[in-house]
């Protein structure tokens, strides 16, 4: 059976391991960080772009119009959270007018369905909490919402089922071709393949660059966000576009697919692509941006701030296919938004590509997505009562908040790509994820992770690596404690 | 619309409680004795006592017991009582939903989905700790930052460290706490750091919490930046200009592992606005009369769900009120009379109760609740009625952190003339 690598464990990286895992292959899935989507999946607006703001011809408008038009039967195969919303983008006079206009023969030809524009009556009739100096918008009923990191998790666990590996913590030091195919050297030792597939988000140039002769930049491009609580009646229905500007779309007010309130993002090139420090200034830009579209704003509710680190390719357009001279090497490099929206769309081109030129065969059985329990904060009474009945860990609300149940959060430790520590829990589920930010339920999420995983609290972390969060038992501090003070 | 069989399952009691830290046990034990048989408490941990429980210091009960106790003390002393008295409390149990017709369900590991009908509800939630994300303090979102409060209970309940090298942002009264606790445990506390001119906390915490431990108290400070990628690494603090904006130029850093977060309590109050209850923004709790009933017939709330109290004593007596008040309700006890309204005039925030019965009948005496909104040396508490004083209280120092508590004299409630009634500062 030939061997897979698929580097990273983004949304796209799990979606083409699972596209892989229908056919005879040997798929193993590295990932740097300690969880599938810790780099750009993680952090961005979770918006299914409808597919009218990329340039027509390109891959970025090919793949997202198609991504788009297959995410809810994507969505619904793998169990995550998919919400066809709608999206406007608002003009505020009669020059922006003309960029709709624009925006609309765009989408047309990118092949977008049911877009029109719409005037203000209209507008403020399907959006009240609008600005009322809106002119007219461009409505785009395709536009949707899903969670990018319960998907890209789904996704994971559908490709491991199909017995497709997952290492984490496994970064990529460099790729060699070797007699055929490919030795690939991480800080966790040496990997052999016969096909690669680069999926590495900010990394993928650096990584295509290591295999081709054409070189490729990447600058991460840092977007800042805030977050709101959810709402019984959410601010608004739809995402908020404005007019798009080089440096993207925009600042966006959008419903989340869990009925929160996000703002932003910030776009903003910086050299660290590690560096998701949020900034005082940027924040401030946001929030004012933000009030062109919703003056009535209230930043009460305010749940946290982040920031996600997106890979923009210098050519601006996505590259997706065979590296060129090296038999074997694929990649998928410069996925920026619409990442999200395309990545159905990705995964299913490449895969086939992948599949077509390397031979491989479909197998006999491709088992179905493992489904999850409804959440419990969604079920209705009888759902809850029914549920507790059969297993009382349902009985014992962890996270007050978000109202996840220990039951939820020890099923998403045991899922086939496992929760492994807080955040990791914490994007399976929703415990932490509301407005007191963990501050209740992590001391009973670390200890559910220590006796799940076997480990003692002290080696528990929030999101791997260093990030412990309890250093010593007060026993030891105390010890730690008197042989300082006797120095 | 339930099914027949929840709805089989509906169980009738006459006063139910939310919460048994020291609000509900205290309402509960109220409600008993004035004649209630039928009551159930609801407590979501698996133990009684609430947040006392993790409260390991001494300085409770002064008021209530004359005596100083420690947190755990001062909860056993209600829980016996709620024993004594043999009122039945589920513990391990969260209340997932309340209306206006006091209509509850509650889920537990072992009773499973439970629904009530109640006669009067009496909201003793307490309340939580405000985050860092509601601060919207830039950086990285790296492990090392906790809130005081959960820092306490990893401490003190679980019996781990946290952290090695402390910064402590915002002087609320747990971060006080934390600052002697994690030294006395044998971390180095580097500075707590405030952006407003004065403490949140009592006086005696900073005292006997960061003075007598030598721990700087940085007043007008904030943490503008927090450093780490995975642990914290370091925080920077600057200095800030009256309007609380950081001033370029006063930053300093401070290698710290462990920023604790004790920057302001908020009432819980999720279930309260399931019931549609008028909230009062000043306090982020219910509007209530002098009975603690809330705007919703039947339903009360007291303790820190209501408004944030100083101490825990002032919680039970509330408590109390709200569990007498409770019974009497539910005994059909009507109250009649007309309201007053109360307001908050210059200087004061959050006057609990919003409301006061002037009754037809006899008038018992009143406890009013407020905070300061800033800091005033000797000053005047003043309550007029329409434009009448009808009382003037001198105070050598009033401060946001120490609440204010005022007894209004039944004399002085038959009196009141109908217009409403402002409490205000005056120099």
């Amino acid at each position: 059976m030939k061997k897979v690598i698929v580097i990273g464990g983004g949304v796209v990286g799990c979606a083409l391991a699972r596209q892989l895992s229908r056919y005879e292959a040997d798929i193993l899935v590295l990932e740097g960080g300690e969880d599938v989507a810790s780099g750009a999946s993680k952090a961005n607006s979770g918006i299914v772009h409808a597919g009218f703001d990329a340039k027509p011809g390109t891959m970025k408008a090919l793949t997202n119009v198609e991504g788009a038009k297959m995410y809810e039967a994507f969505c619904r195969e793998v169990d995550a959270p998919y919400v066809r919303s709608g999206a406007m983008v608002l003009a505020f006079d009669e020059k922006q007018r003309a960029v709709l206009e624009k925006l609309l023969r765009q989408g047309e030809e990118n092949g977008v369905e049911e877009q029109r524009i719409i005037e203000r009556e209209e507008i403020l009739r399907l959006e009240p909490n609008v600005n009322p100096d809106v002119v007219c918008a461009l409505l785009e009923p395709t536009s949707g919402l899903t969670s990018p990191y319960e998907l890209t998790c789904a996704l994971a666990d559908h490709a491991a089922v199909n017995g497709a590996q997952f290492q984490m913590e496994t970064m990529v030091e460099k790729v060699v071709p070797e007699n055929g195919g490919f030795r690939v050297v991480t800080n966790k030792g040496d990997y052999l393949c016969d096909i690669l597939v680069n999926c590495a988000g900010v990394n993928s140039a650096a990584l295509h660059n290591q295999l081709s002769e054409s070189k490729m930049t990447i600058i991460p491009r840092k977007g800042e966000y805030y977050l709101l609580d959810h709402q019984a009646e959410p601010f608004f229905q739809r995402t908020m576009f404005q007019c798009p500007s080089k440096m993207g779309k925009g600042v966006l007010v959008s419903p989340t697919a869990h009925g929160n309130t996000l703002l932003g993002p910030s776009a903003e090139d910086v050299d660290d692509s590690m560096d998701l420090g949020t900034n005082a200034d940027i924040l401030a830009k946001v929030r004012d941006a933000a009030r062109l579209t919703w003056p009535g704003m209230t930043l009460r509710t305010v749940i946290t701030t982040f920031a996600g680190i997106r890979a923009h390719g210098t050519n601006d357009d996505f590259v997706i296919g065979a590296v060129e001279g090296v038999p074997g090497a694929y990649e998928t490099v410069g996925i920026e938004s619409p990442g999200l929206s395309a990545a159905p769309s990705i995964a299913k081109r490449l895969g086939e590509q992948i599949v077509r030129e390397q031979g491989l065969n479909e197998k006999s059985e491709w088992k179905p997505a493992p489904r999850r329990e409804k959440p419990f904060y969604a079920m209705t009474l009888e759902e809850r009562a029914d549920v507790v009945r059969k297993n009382p860990e349902y009985g014992a609300l962890v996270c007050r908040c978000e109202q996840v149940t220990e039951a939820e959060i020890r099923a998403a430790i045991r899922r086939p790509v496992g929760a492994r520590t807080i955040d990791g829990v914490k994007c399976r589920t929703r415990a932490g994820m509301g407005r007191c930010q963990g501050g209740f339920c992590s001391p009973r999420v670390l200890e559910i992770l220590a006796e799940e995983l076997h480990l003692d609290p002290t080696e528990v972390t929030k999101c791997g690596g260093e990030s412990h969060v309890l250093v010593s038992t007060i026993a030891q501090a105390l010890q730690k404690g008197g042989n300082h003070n006797a120095q | 619309m339930l099914s027949e069989e929840l709805r089989s399952q509906v169980e009738k009691v006459d006063i139910l409680i939310v919460g048994a830290g020291p609000a509900g046990m205290a309402a509960a034990i109220a409600a008993k004795e004035a004649g209630v048989d039928s009551i159930v408490v609801l407590e979501r941990e698996e133990h009684m006592g609430g947040i006392l429980r993790q409260c390991i210091h001494n300085g409770f009960g002064l008021h209530r017991f004359k005596e100083e106790l420690t947190g755990p003390e001062y909860a056993q002393r209600d829980i016996d009582r709620v024993q004594e008295l043999g009122i039945e409390v589920r513990c391990g149990t969260t209340v997932l939903s309340i209306d206006e017709n006091r209509f509850v369900t509650a889920v537990s590991k072992e009773k499973g989905i439970q629904l009530f009908a109640c006669g009067a509800l009496i909201l003793a939630m307490g309340c939580r700790e405000r985050p860092r994300g509601a601060l919207a303090t830039p950086g990285t979102r790296c492990a090392g930052i906790y809130s005081a409060g959960t820092a306490q209970k990893y401490v003190n309940l679980e019996g781990y460290m946290p952290g090695k090298r402390v910064v402590i942002l915002g002087s609320g009264d747990i971060g006080l706490i934390m600052a002697r606790r994690m030294t006395l445990q044998g971390a180095k506390v580097l500075a707590c750091v405030e952006i407003m001119p004065y403490s949140g906390g009592l006086n005696r915490n900073i005292v006997q919490c960061l003075d007598d431990f030598g721990i700087p108290l940085m007043l007008s400070h904030t943490v503008v930046d927090i450093h780490g990628k995975e642990r914290l690494t370091g925080v920077t603090v600057a200095r800030v200009d009256d309007k609380r904006n950081p001033i370029p130029g006063t930053e300093q850093h401070f290698d710290c592992d462990t920023l604790l977060l004790s920057v302001g309590l908020l009432p819980e109050n999720e279930l309260t606005q399931m019931a549609g209850v008028e909230m009062s923004a000043q306090t982020s709790g219910a509007v209530v009369d002098d009975a603690l009933q809330t705007s919703a017939e039947g339903i009360f709330a007291c303790g820190n769900v209501l408004h944030v109290h100083d101490l825990v004593d002032f919680v039970s007596a509330e408590s109390m009120r709200a569990g007498k008040a409770a019974a009497e309700y539910v005994q059909g006890k009507n109250r009649a009379g007309r309201y007053a309204q109360v307001k908050d005039g210059n200087g004061v925030r959050g006057a609990v109760p919003q409301r006061i019965l002037v009754p037809d009948g006899e008038a018992e005496p009143i406890q009013l609740m407020f905070r300061p909104a800033n800091v005033y040396e000797n000053s005047y508490i003043v309550i007029r009625d329409g434009e009448n004083q009808i009382l003037r209280q001198k105070k050598r120092i009033l401060a946001p952190g120490e609440m204010v508590e005022l007894t209004l004299k039944p004399e002085m409630i038959k009196a009141f003339s109908g217009a409403d009634l402002t409490v205000s500062i005056e120099q």
